[in-house]
């Protein structure tokens, strides 16, 4: 299977007046083509550190990454990134919203467009097309920035925490039509989470990080027996509570 | 699915038929608005009357105080001179340079602030000094400098409206959601990028503030300026009026003043609606 993401010996240490934060030591792993990586931690472990980094906004300061064997030194068009809340910009409509990205890398074009308009169609939103965001539910925004993001044509999807700015029933439902939209696309996702169950109901892999400086404390591969994956059903399979219960003891919260 | 019912409902709140009730409660905010705006109307209908009788009866010296009926003279006067639309002219004229001259090198200047950390911390202590200085005490300074004429007027201006510009536009750069950057920076945006497609339009509603603001302080610099060197505008007649005691022309710019400090106020409102129905919401 090919590689699609290498994180070597990754470390990153933040300067400020008051000192070095270790925010990352050594951590070490690889994402394999088309799987769904959750990476889990306690708040403050390096977990949002960790994508930016894979995203090029950040530079380690030891080791290196490399998607698709080549290594990111910038900003990087491979990754394409989402945020905890769905950032579309007010003073956009859909359309203009779904097209930020590609107008940023100035690579509009007709045909650009048209695909724009296809997505929007098969994701329901294209009667939205021309309305602004604060006219559409937090899920219908949600998977509006997903198609911001696929617009750009990005190798691996990087979710920092995408569904935590909603409430949790929306959550629910918005995971599942995100992880849908996801696996239908074929795209590679490490998804940044503090929630154990969404983190187990999406996974392929679960990368557990340890309090700062973050290090990779245990992989779980994540196998479920359920009829057809979603992460609704996977909340269903019987080895799902026993994935909490040893990623709970692992995470070793105390308050 | 979530998206039909998002649509049904919205239809079925903007088609509905209206409930006896609702129709009551909107015919009540109607009225509320109409007497609102009738008293507001009587008020100034009141004031001028009042004024006007008063000052025939002789309570209140017309001398001192002008009347209605004599600023109408005084316009009319004014006007057969030739000379109404010439001192209106120039006042409007320096101002709208004043203030245009403001906000665009306000803004200009905010932009070069935020793109460089370094000339930003530089200028801060600065800018606290500039910002509490009363700039009407450079007056004297400007005329110096520049000579007695309508240049000196709009450096006055510029000096008033300046700061609070760029104090308030940098205001709204740095409360710019973070994330929002981030998400331009993520797609391998520039920082001219992020200036374009991020700040400016988040900023707007602080740039369309800061224009109000500026409205009303490039009247002040103009008047002011007028004060003290011209040979002509509003604020020259103000002060001629005062020191030959001709109250009539004194109230008469007052009224004038009022009038066009008004109708540039509105001109920023209609063009903040201009943009607003051009970019978004509605």
């Amino acid at each position: 299977m090919q590689i699609a993401v290498e994180v070597c010996n990754v470390s990153m240490t933040y300067q400020t007046p008051e000192g070095e934060i270790h925010a990352l030591k050594d951590v070490d792993f690889t994402v394999n083509d088309g799987e769904f990586i959750c990476i889990v931690g306690p708040s403050g472990c390096g977990k949002s550190t960790l994508l930016s980094l894979i995203s090029g906004l950040l530079k380690p300061t030891g080791g290196a990454i490399y998607i698709y064997g080549d290594r990111i030194t910038g900003p990087s068009r491979k990754a394409g990134y989402m945020l905890q809340k769905d950032h579309l910009f007010e003073w956009r409509t859909i359309l203009q919203n779904v097209l930020l990205g590609v107008e940023i890398q100035r690579a509009v074009t007709p045909q650009v467009k048209e695909k724009a308009i296809r997505f929007l169609e098969t994701y329901g939103l294209y009667e939205f097309r021309d309305k602004y965001p604060s006219q559409l539910s937090g899920g219908m925004r949600q998977r509006a920035a997903l198609i911001r993001t696929l617009m750009t044509d990005p190798e691996i999807l990087l979710l920092d925490e995408a569904f935590s700015a909603l409430d949790y029933q929306t959550r629910l439902a918005v995971t599942d039509d995100i992880y849908a939209i996801i696996k239908k696309e074929n795209k590679t996702a490490i998804l940044v989470t503090h929630d154990i169950s969404e983190a187990i109901s999406m996974a392929d892999r679960v990368i557990v990080l340890s309090h700062r400086p973050g290090v990779i404390k245990k992989i779980y591969n994540i196998s479920l027996t359920c009829h057809k994956r979603s992460p609704l059903s996977s909340r269903e399979a019987p080895e799902f509570r026993f994935y909490f219960q040893e990623i709970w003891k692992e995470l070793d919260i105390h308050v | 699915m979530s998206e039909h019912e998002f649509q049904t409902g919205a239809a079925a709140a903007t088609e509905a038929p209206i409930s006896a009730e609702h129709a009551r409660y909107l015919r009540k905010l109607k009225r509320e608005k109409a007497a609102v705006r009738l008293t507001q109307i009587l008020v100034l209908v009141l004031l001028f009357v009042l004024w006007e009788v008063l000052a025939d009866a002789r309570i209140i010296d017309p001398f001192i105080t002008s009347q209605p009926s004599r600023v109408l003279d005084t316009i009319k006067t004014l006007y057969a001179e030739g000379v109404l639309f010439k001192h209106i002219g120039i006042t409007c004229l320096e101002t709208v340079i004043g203030f245009l001259l403001g906000t665009v090198l306000g803004v200009l200047i905010a932009v070069a602030l935020w793109w460089s950390q370094f000339f930003s911390q530089v200028s801060e202590p600065y800018l606290v000094v500039l910002n509490s200085l009363p700039k009407i005490a450079l007056g004297p300074v400007f005329i110096v400098w520049i000579g007695a004429g309508p240049v000196a007027i709009i450096v006055m201006t510029l000096a008033i409206s300046l700061i609070v510009t760029i104090l308030e536009v940098l205001n709204g750069f740095v409360n710019t959601d973070p994330d929002k950057i981030k998400l331009v920076r993520s797609f391998g945006g520039t920082k001219c990028q992020v200036l374009t497609k991020v700040l400016l339009p988040a900023s707007f509603p602080n740039i369309i503030n800061a224009l109000k603001v500026n409205v009303g302080l490039s009247w002040v610099g103009v008047i002011v300026g007028e004060f003290l060197v011209s040979k002509a505008g509003l604020g020259y007649l103000i002060v001629y009026g005062g020191q030959v005691f001709k109250l009539d022309l004194v109230m008469t710019s007052v009224v004038i003043l009022a009038v066009a400090a008004t109708l540039m106020y509105q001109g920023v409102v209609y063009f903040e609606q201009w943009v607003l129905k051009r970019s978004r919401f509605i």
